[in-house]
């Protein structure tokens, strides 16, 4: 059951004599939310052995490149363009927040291209795959209305290659890449905050599920190999034998 | 730096390779190629052990 009591939160009937909160909103999510992240699964000390492989820095890496441009955009958003085109300074930053794009997106195709490979959908981690793919596609989203806030001769250019496509799958009417203050608001405000709650949600579920464990090696037949190996999350009860993970 | 000096200026414009109706610049095939090479190095390159670890 519940964990919370080790850290003093308290998990089901209100602490308080005569009287049971236990079926107030606060009360319930409070329980379920710590019963699935106890602290020391938000926050692990160790991961399992086979974690220990360069391929799996990639996640974070690309987690530390969206700080680093949520920072800089900000300095960026509250110092604005009459600042950042002139001064040294703005200037920096404002290549800060560039290069920190293509460490991102870098970290992130590495990181995709790993997942892919080691299939890490399995054990019931599907939504942590589609939240990968969702906080994808957000990104180059992200990146694209970034590069049309430029408006330089090159971003007039992908605006009217992407307006083609836009209009071609109808959602044109709804997003004018022409119009500069709307891709501005979507590039500052919406889509950060879109993208910093779908990698809140991937991360969430990293820690659930756990990191999915190596392909199994010994698989003689595929009448043999298991459909889904399962995981931390979901004991594999079917007789197999193991690679080794270690 | 050499590279620079053999391609040319870095503010001209980029030489394309196409292949019917794929078109990619170099510098973006050789970004993609080196984005392959850290992959790869990611999955094979060991990781320093301490000796504590199990």
């Amino acid at each position: 059951m519940a964990t919370t009591e080790k850290v003093g939160i308290p998990a089901g009937p209100s602490p308080h004599r005569n009287r049971d909160d236990s079926r107030m909103w606060t009360n319930r999510l409070r329980t379920q939310f710590f019963g699935t992240f106890p602290p020391e699964k938000l926050l692990p000390d160790r991961q399992p052995a086979y974690v220990a492989s360069w391929i799996y820095v990639f996640g974070v890496a690309t987690i530390a490149a969206f700080i680093v441009l949520v920072v800089s955009g900000l300095v960026l958003t509250f110092a604005g363009p009459a600042w950042y085109h002139t001064s040294s300074v703005g200037h920096f930053i404002n290549s800060v927040h560039f290069w920190a794009v293509q460490l991102f997106m870098l970290s992130m195709v590495v990181h995709l291209w790993g997942k892919f490979w080691m299939a890490a959908w399995r054990g019931n981690r599907a939504l942590t795959w589609i939240t990968g793919a969702i906080a994808f596609f957000a990104s180059v989203a992200t990146a694209f209305t970034g590069y049309l806030v430029q408006s330089n001769f090159e971003s007039q250019w992908i605006a009217f290659e992407a307006k083609d496509g836009l209009n071609a799958v109808g959602i044109g009417a709804w997003f004018n890449v022409a119009n500069v203050g709307q891709m501005l608001l979507i590039h500052v405000a919406l889509l950060p905050l879109v993208l910093g709650a779908i990698v809140i949600w991937h991360v969430l579920l990293v820690r659930k599920h756990g990191v999915v464990p190596p392909i199994p090696l010994n698989v003689s037949s595929p009448d043999e190999a298991p459909k889904d190996t399962g995981g931390p999350s979901r004991p594999d009860t079917r007789a197999q034998t193991r690679g080794s993970a270690s | 730096m050499p590279f620079v000096f053999a391609s040319g200026s870095l503010n001209g414009p980029a030489t394309y390779l196409n292949w019917g109706w794929v078109g990619i610049s170099v510098t973006n095939l050789i970004i993609v190629l080196l984005t392959m090479v850290v992959f790869v190095l990611a999955v094979f390159l060991p990781v320093p052990r301490h000796e504590d670890d199990e």
